[in-house]
Parts: structure tokens; C-alpha cells; sequence
């Protein structure tokens, strides 16, 4: 039987290292997703994954498993990635959002598809990656902590409680800031919208 | 139920994480509502939607990165581990303690006391001085002395005399 985060945590804390292994094994997908999609540059997203994962290393003396694990990494996680997104803002300004996504920043970091086997045909990959990319720019369009909330309620399934907390506003709070979101979703992707609706 | 209060609630019933109660209050308002009943179905659309973006993989070197920077972190030591001794303080004061119950641990009879006063050199007292020592009050006031007679001459010529005072 697999042991639970908080198990293996408090194994760390007892100074076994294999624990901390079996850790970032679980987390490091989820993490780096997360960071990436809030972010939009995989390496600044894995620096900041290996943050997340170094500061959880370093504070194993103190862990009390008081919370859910996943609360504690992910508020660690959305404080990094909202400083991060803070700190380069200006520099993210400058580019239009309107411009052509380079591969390197989108389609090319994403696991690759078998556009051969599911899309025989060429124009219609083309207008899937239209939608995907359309859908990219919809969330980096969201104020920082409502898209940190949207990734972490859609992405991680994180339930309000556990989202509440790593965002540190009350339940409803985050409820109405989920909402504002999705208003804004739908109106950014109104014309998938009304097919997806239909 | 109110638009107003669908707003907290709408998200919750697209996931399916309404309770039962609140659950049909949500489906009594959306019979009633067509504004409402098109935003549901449009929340589920964005939810769909979002769904479609792929996921990307970590970076084959990422657990080596973050294993090599595990390995750079300084060994961090508790508040308590100064108390904790290194072996050769520990050598050590367990030879002060062996030294100390062995020193201890020697008879203390009288003899052994004297034998360790011997060790320090003798102290050699002569029975003899002991009415002297006794009597210093009296040797120390000179004023029965007065009544010997005056000395001659030649008297320090003569150091018996001397020596029997």
C-alpha cells in the first residue's frame, strides 16, 4: 500500500532521503504543469519547481502535517509563480499578445501529439492547434490569482476548501473569483463557446 | 433562488460538487431560468475547452537538478546538537571521570592521609618547642625581664649566655 504524502513527509523529516525521492516523483509532473501554465516558459518553470521541491526539503525539520501536503506544495508553488509572474510583468508587456506564439513557448514544450494517427487530416490539426492556442492565451489573459485558480480547480482538482487556503481568502471569496474567471473565459472564447454549447 | 446566488454555486454544479439539498435548489432555478441554464452550459463548454491542452513532460535532467542541489544543501543541525559530543569529547571526559572515581576511589584511612602528607615533604615538629609554643604569651611580654641584672661586659663575647634567654 502506497504511503500517504503527509507518511512520507514525516519519513524526510525523519531523515529518510528514498521518501523525499518517492515525493518529487508524485509532484514533479503536476508541478511543472501547474508552473508552466502560470508562467509560460518551461524553463523558468522547472527553476521554479526545483524551488518548490528545495524549500520543501529545507523546512522538513519543522513539518507538522497540519494540512493537506498538496495545500502546503501548492501554496509554495502559486507564491513562487505569482513573484515570478510579478517580477518578469513588465518585460511580458512588451510583447503583444496578439503576436504569433513561438514553438518554443507553446506547441513545442507540450507532449507531442500523433497528429498522423489522429489527424489524418494536415488543415484540420491546423485548426485544432488555432483552438488550443486560443484557449493558451484566454488563461494568460487572467489576472495572476485567478488564473492560479482556475489551474489549480481545473488542473489539479483541488477541492474550494483546499484552493481557499493556498490563496488565502475565505471559500466564497474564491468561489466568486472562479466565477469571474470563467465570465471571462466565455467571453474570451465565446466563439468556441457557442460551438461547444450548441 | 436569486441570479445573484447561482453565482457562487454555478461552478460547483458544473463539477458536480454540490451537496443534494443545494443541488436541487440549483435545477429548480435553472427550470425557471433560461439566462442561467445558457451560462451553465456555457461554463461547461469553458470547462471542456480547457481540457483540450495538452500536457507537458518534465525535462529528463529534472530530478538530477534537483537531486545535485539536495546534495549542495549545508547540513542543517538542530538547536540541540551542539549538546550531542563528538567522540573525542566524549574520550575525554570519560577519562576526567575515570580519573576522578579512581582518585576517589583510594582508602582515606589515617594512614593513607599521612601518607599523602609525606608525599608533600615532612613536616618535622620537635616535642620539645611544644611548652615554648604554648608559652608564647609569656615570652612574647619582656617585662620580667627587666628585673635580670645588667649585663657585663664582655657579655657578648660570651654567646652562652645568649642563647639561654
Amino acid at each position: 500500500m502506497a504511503r500517504s504524502d503527509v507518511q512520507l513527509m514525516l519519513d524526510v523529516k525523519a531523515g529518510d532521503e528514498q521518501s523525499f525521492a518517492l515525493l518529487l516523483q508524485r509532484y514533479r509532473s503536476p508541478l511543472i504543469n501547474f508552473l508552466y501554465r502560470m508562467v509560460r516558459n518551461r524553463e523558468q518553470a522547472e527553476d521554479l519547481a526545483q524551488e518548490v521541491f528545495i524549500r520543501v526539503y529545507r523546512a522538513r525539520a519543522d513539518y507538522v502535517p497540519s494540512a493537506k501536503f498538496t495545500t502546503w506544495l501548492f501554496r509554495i508553488a502559486t507564491n513562487l509563480a505569482l513573484n515570478s509572474v510579478r517580477d518578469t510583468r513588465h518585460q511580458r508587456k512588451e510583447v503583444s499578445l496578439d503576436a504569433p506564439v513561438t514553438a518554443d513557448a507553446e506547441e513545442g514544450d507540450e507532449r507531442p501529439l500523433d497528429v498522423a494517427e489522429k489527424h489524418p487530416n494536415i488543415e484540420q490539426h491546423l485548426v485544432e492547434e488555432a483552438r488550443r492556442r486560443m484557449i493558451r492565451q484566454a488563461i494568460e489573459k487572467l489576472p495572476e490569482k485567478q488564473r492560479a485558480a482556475v489551474l489549480l480547480h481545473k488542473y489539479q482538482e483541488l477541492d474550494y476548501n483546499e484552493i481557499a487556503k493556498i490563496l488565502e481568502c475565505s471559500e466564497s471569496a474564491l468561489k466568486s473569483l472562479l466565477f469571474r474567471a470563467y465570465e471571462t473565459l466565455r467571453v474570451e472564447l465565446a466563439p468556441l463557446v457557442q460551438q461547444g454549447a450548441k | 433562488m436569486s441570479c445573484d446566488r447561482m453565482e457562487s454555486r454555478i461552478l460547483p454544479y458544473v463539477d458536480g460538487r454540490l451537496k443534494a439539498s443545494e443541488q436541487r435548489e440549483v435545477e429548480e432555478h435553472l427550470s425557471e431560468c433560461p439566462a442561467c441554464r445558457v451560462r451553465v452550459n456555457e461554463f461547461r463548454a469553458v470547462s471542456g475547452l480547457l481540457d483540450e491542452l495538452p500536457q507537458i513532460e518534465p525535462s529528463g535532467a529534472f530530478d538530477a537538478r534537483v537531486r545535485a542541489r539536495i546534495a549542495a544543501e549545508p547540513v542543517k543541525q538542530s538547536w540541540w546538537a551542539w549538546l550531542a559530543p563528538s567522540p573525542r569529547v566524549a574520550f575525554a571526559a570519560s577519562l576526567l571521570l575515570f580519573a576522578t572515581v579512581w582518585v576517589g576511589s583510594r582508602p582515606n584511612t589515617p594512614e593513607g592521609r599521612r601518607t599523602r602528607v609525606a608525599d608533600r615533604g615532612p613536616i618535622i615538629i620537635d616535642s620539645s618547642d611544644l611548652p615554648v609554643l604554648e608559652n608564647f604569651d609569656v615570652l612574647a611580654n619582656f617585662e620580667p625581664l627587666t628585673d635580670l641584672p645588667q649585663s657585663v661586659q664582655g657579655d657578648e663575647e660570651q654567646p652562652d649566655s645568649n642563647q639561654q634567654m
